[in-house]
């Protein structure tokens, strides 16, 4: 436990009658990439906000690192990125960069940060001239101050282009590198697919997974998509073989569950040249999340 | 005490960039100046010099400003930053909540201190040079700044506290605007009232007076007007200052802001961006 940069025991948040959090459990370790998802109103940025020691837990507890939420060490070591955050618009990049550089209390390159963000030509450009994509930016900035040990990005690719969204995970790649615990809450599932260790998904307050993504898929048995094409007019030979379905001319569509999956590729390959190619899908994350998030599950 | 310094030289850069500085200091001047010279005529009659009756002018001027430019500044100060998101920023980073709200109030006092200084500093050097002053009228005018910052810093505070309680900024601005008008006329109308129905009876002779000074405004307008026979005389308001003891007025203005600035504080504890 004491390897966790950040720990979450059944975590409970009564709002007047409504459960907002409910019995949440989950741990961060140093350097791990940790996906939160869940519909709006699953409990993501509440969640966040109770690390945050902004909002105080009805039961339960959480540490970060050995500190309490909100108490002065906790909030030196953890940082933060709001949903769509803004700042003051009369002030520049620097200046507001440079008031969170010293309320963090330590010494900051701040002209550097702001160029390894991309504000290198704005940062002396008022922020209420600043597009959406920029103060996103600025905001990731400040999550850089201090070496954190953990960082809490909510919805961090909001309103960012797709070029600035690989900056981004650029950018947390390298945080998770220097020992930073990323918990990232997202809808952004395709992208948080392949930039993250593990992925939990929160539905109603309640965690219904924890896991890496093959984890998840292997638990949740959801099947693989084979999609072979024949050669010539074989296609209907190749379907009744496999027992797949025909999709058009040459090519066969086959779902196998995971357990399946070698045993369909070598009854495939014991076919030869009537079998030209073979595409294989994995079940992508929003099949997964589906899974997941709808009622019934898990 | 480098958090507060930050947060406070941020607030005045602010200040000095939405030009809110430059604005509520020509205001103060344009006003001041205006009073003053208006106010110039009836000087031979009352036997006061010109800077006695400036002041007069002045003090009734700012008993409307001060309160008005105070809670144009601070209304902001919390529901701003909680509309825009960047609250639960400022929040997560380690400076105290009662750090970051003496920060802003240092600022924004800074701010009201200079324009109160600047225009009626401008306007009582006017008057003392064209129409003459004495010691007296002299320490009247210091007296007026001073008591128009306390006035100010008892609205900035004011001003936390609603933006503390309101969820928006407009909210804030609304709730302003009647606190403004409930300290500042209604308050007054209602004394008033209840005056002119009890005629002089009990209450206008031993509670009355109490109620009054219990209000800042009128602990700042009878300060100024029992401290100098002068401004009494010229303001013609002189009995229902008597009635109290000299140090009921300042009291009532030197604790004022430490109130409202508690108030704001303990409002400003509870708020869950």
């Amino acid at each position: 436990m004491m390897d966790n940069a950040l720990t979450i025991e059944h975590a409970r948040k009564d709002r007047g009658k409504t459960t907002v959090l409910d019995d949440v459990s989950l741990r961060v370790a140093p350097g791990e990439r940790v996906a939160l998802l869940g519909h709006n109103g699953a409990g993501k940025s509440t969640l966040i906000k109770t690390i945050l020691g902004l909002t105080p837990l009805t039961d339960g507890q959480i540490r970060v690192g050995d500190a309490k939420p909100g108490s002065a060490v906790a909030r030196r070591t953890t940082a933060y990125l709001p949903e769509a955050v803004s700042f003051h618009p009369a002030l520049t990049g620097r200046e507001q960069l440079r008031l969170f550089a010293r309320l963090d209390g330590q010494k900051a390159d701040v002209t550097g940060l702001l160029d390894r963000v991309g504000l290198g030509d704005a940062m002396d450009r008022r922020i209420g001239a600043y597009s959406k994509g920029m103060r996103q930016r600025l905001g990731l900035a400040q999550v850089l101050l201090g070496s954190p040990k953990v960082a809490l990005l909510d919805e961090p690719t909001s309103g960012l282009d797709p070029i600035s969204r690989q900056d981004l995970y650029a950018i947390i790649d390298e945080l998770a590198a220097n020992g930073t615990a990323v918990l990232i809450a997202s809808h952004a599932l395709t992208e948080v697919e392949a930039q993250t260790d593990r992925i939990a998904i929160l539905r109603k307050g309640v965690k219904v997974a924890d896991d890496t993504l093959q984890n998840l898929s292997a638990q949740a048995g959801l099947p693989t998509k084979l999609r072979i094409r024949a050669s010539g007019d074989h296609a209907d030979q190749v379907a009744e073989a496999t027992g797949g379905t025909r999709i058009n001319g040459v090519a066969v569509e086959i779902l196998c569950a995971p357990d399946r999956k070698m045993e369909a590729l070598r009854r495939v390959a014991a076919m030869g040249d009537v079998i030209t190619d073979i595409e294989m899908t994995p079940p992508r994350l929003e099949d997964l999340y589906r899974h997941y998030a709808k009622e019934g599950a898990q | 005490m480098t958090r507060f310094l930050s947060i406070a030289s941020t607030e005045m850069l602010i200040l000095r960039r939405n030009r809110w500085l430059l604005m509520a200091t020509i205001i103060m001047l344009l006003f001041a100046l205006a009073l003053t010279f208006a106010g110039s005529a009836p000087t031979g009659s009352v036997g006061v010099d010109m800077l006695t009756v400036s002041v007069t002018s002045m003090t009734t001027l700012s008993v409307y400003l001060a309160p008005l430019l105070a809670l144009m500044i601070s209304f902001d100060a919390i529901a701003g930053e909680a509309e825009r998101g960047s609250l639960s920023l400022l929040l997560s980073y380690p400076a105290g909540r009662g750090e970051i709200l003496l920060g802003k109030f240092a600022a924004h006092l800074a701010a009201l201190a200079f324009a109160m200084t600047v225009g009626f500093g401008a306007a009582g050097a006017i008057a003392a040079w064209f129409g003459g002053a004495g010691a007296e009228s002299l320490l009247a005018l210091a007296r007026l700044i001073g008591t128009s910052i306390l006035l100010g810093a008892v609205f900035l505070a004011l001003g936390y506290l609603v933006s503390a309680l309101s969820r928006s900024a407009t909210g804030a601005a609304g709730l302003s605007a009647g606190l403004w008008l409930v300290f500042v006329v209604l308050y007054d109308l209602g004394l008033l009232g209840a005056v002119v129905m009890d005629g002089s009876g009990e209450f206008t002779r031993s509670v009355f007076p109490w109620l009054m000074v219990a209000n800042p405004a009128d602990a700042f307008r009878v300060w100024n007007i029992s401290a100098s026979d002068g401004v009494a005389m010229a303001s013609g308001m002189v009995g229902a200052a008597q009635a109290l003891p000299a140090w009921a007025a300042p009291m009532s203005l030197i604790l004022w802001p430490l109130l409202a600035f508690a108030l704001a504080r303990a409002a400003f504890k509870r708020v869950e961006p």
